[in-house]
């Protein structure tokens, strides 16, 4: 689905004047081989280029060496742009900043409609797309009424209704409160396992990676660590090391590690700790 | 020193629009304390900041200040909102000077201070929050997001508020950028002795930080008390779109198989004795 061969990104950072202060390299030799219906995390601090690759997968900005390739399509070259864009839509952090229209229905219309879809296809795609993010109820309201995670459902539903092959998520959950992290996640996790949608999910909440196949580490514009979540969380220090954070049933198992009580690597859920920690401690 | 007393508020009163934010809220905060305020986005917490000084006038009930209603007559709201600082969330879109250092100035040049005077206090307040002297003349907006941040909260400080109130202040940050901006809050309030009121959505982080706790639900105080026992009501929470850390459902769940906890942990680290002690490991 996505496939990236030693991509690099550069940009000339500019002072006032206009003068040359430094070249950036956002992205330094990245490969990347995402897999049709894989739901893969990216995490880094601010600044490590994962966004970079968010906008590169999206066209929105050109490799500055090697090449990388969405849903077949070269992203170097111009003619692919909408191809590209609608095979891999994009949902951003700011809910409002990506609603557009008064009503709900018009907004997840907007997409297809730009596509040249016929009216009567829109119709159902717009119904269909709201149906897969449980926002039905929700049609003929204004999306100014509606809580952040609600909001950022429109927004998928409105990627959906341009039937992509895959969605990238760029921090949707910073904005939002609790609930609407959870309602984000469980309805990207939904269309990955129900619709078969190849999800990348950019994020720094490490309790949202738990559930992902893939989680790839980025740092200073490189994959540094990469791996399914228990790999990557049986190295703790290593992840610390790139300034991110553990969830806390795993920060925990490996504090007590470190303290001499036997508990196993890679913790991910309460149930895992739960049962490591019973049946090692029972009647003690 | 400050004290809402059966505080109403009414949106749009009269119109069609009208929606009640607040409900017979009645609170008390005391010098020195450390204040965290949860609640789901629409549950009123914002609105209730916004009480704090004066930026909205309650649609009955008072609001009291060292003692005095601050909608009297002859009270100066402009004076109280120098000795109450609020951060707005994402502040960082309100810089808008030149430099760091101008930024800062700018509230204690409203302020009509001397020039001396506004210079040392933006001094004071940027080696607060950690911002070195070498950003002094740096453009605010070539910053990263957590400095900016810093800078918009030095902003505040240079005013020397009796109480700071915090929007928010780590949303949209990383890991990093929320220490850096949780230990910020942590020092100025060690340094200055100062009151903090800080809503946020993380639950892991009011556990680590405030000592107690006020939980908004449909424009009403639903908990109010020492950030332990709030939550103890972790399963009430939940109900109303919030959560508990996620050690506090672990802790509950062990206890819940047999494992004699003395009660539930809201931190790692508290987690971590909790559970060294039922192993013996030393």
């Amino acid at each position: 689905m996505i496939k990236a061969s030693k991509l690099a990104y550069e940009y000339i950072r500019r002072d006032e004047e206009g003068n040359v202060e430094g070249i950036v390299r956002a992205l330094d030799g990245v490969d990347l081989d995402i897999k049709s219906g894989d739901f893969v995390a990216i995490l880094g601090h601010n600044g490590s280029g994962k966004s970079t690759i968010a906008k590169e997968i999206n066209a929105i900005l050109e490799p500055t060496e090697g090449v990388l390739f969405v849903n077949n399509y070269d992203t170097s070259k111009e003619e692919n742009i909408w191809d590209i864009r609608q095979s891999a839509g994009m949902v951003f952090q700011n809910p409002d900043n990506q609603l557009v229209a008064s009503v709900v229905e018009e907004d997840v219309a907007f997409g297809p409609e730009n596509l040249g879809v016929p009216t009567d296809e829109i119709i159902l795609r717009v119904a269909e797309a709201l149906e897969k993010v449980g926002m039905t109820a929700y049609r003929n309201s204004s999306p100014n009424h509606l809580s952040g995670g609600q909001k950022q459902r429109i927004a998928i539903a409105g990627i959906l209704a341009m039937k992509p092959k895959c969605i990238v998520l760029d921090e949707p959950t910073a904005m939002l409160d609790p609930n609407g992290r959870k309602e984000v996640i469980s309805t990207i996790h939904e269309l990955n396992k129900k619709e078969g949608i190849t999800i990348l999910l950019i994020t720094h909440y490490m309790d949202e990676v738990v559930g992902c196949d893939k989680v790839i580490v980025m740092d200073n514009g490189k994959v540094v660590m990469q791996g399914t979540p228990r790999e990557i969380f049986s190295r703790p220090d290593e992840i610390k090391k790139h300034k991110l954070d553990l969830p806390q049933v795993t920060e925990l198992a490996d504090e007590l590690a470190k303290e001499g009580v036997d508990m196993p690597k890679g913790i991910l859920s309460i149930d895992e700790f739960v049962e490591a920690f019973t049946s090692r401690y029972a009647g003690k | 020193m400050l004290y809402l007393d059966k505080v109403n508020y009414i949106y749009q009163k009269g119109t069609a629009m009208e929606m009640p934010a607040l409900h017979d809220v009645s609170i008390e905060i005391r010098d020195g304390e450390f204040i965290g305020v949860i609640g789901h986005t629409g549950s009123g917490k914002s609105t209730l900041i916004q009480h704090l000084n004066g930026l909205v006038k309650p649609t009955s009930g008072n609001i009291y200040y060292n003692g005095r209603d601050i909608w009297d007559e002859d009270f100066s709201r402009k004076e109280l909102r120098t000795k109450v600082g609020l951060v707005f969330q994402y502040p960082e879109y309100q810089l808008f000077e030149t430099t760091v250092e101008k930024d800062v100035e700018f509230g204690p040049t409203n302020m009509k201070l001397p020039k001396l005077e506004v210079q040392m206090r933006a001094f004071e307040a940027l080696k607060t929050v950690g911002i070195g002297e070498d950003l002094y003349d740096v453009s605010p907006f070539d910053l990263s997001g957590g400095q900016k941040r810093r800078v918009a909260i030095a902003g505040i400080l240079a005013m020397r508020p009796e109480v700071i109130v915090l929007d928010e202040p780590t949303a949209g940050l990383d890991p990093c950028g929320r220490d850096e901006i949780l230990e910020a809050i942590a020092r100025i309030r060690k340094e200055r002795n100062i009151t903090v009121v800080l809503v946020s959505h993380s639950m892991e982080d009011v556990a680590r930080y405030v000592d107690r706790l006020i939980v908004m639900d449909h424009g009403m105080v639903k908990f109010d008390g020492p950030t332990k026992e709030v939550f103890q009501n972790y399963e009430e929470l939940e109900k109303i779109g919030l959560a508990a850390p996620q050690v506090t459902y672990l802790t509950a769940a062990l206890m819940k198989k047999g494992v004699p906890l003395p009660g539930i942990a809201t931190t790692v680290e508290e987690a971590k004795e909790m559970l060294k002690a039922v192993t013996g490991a030393r």
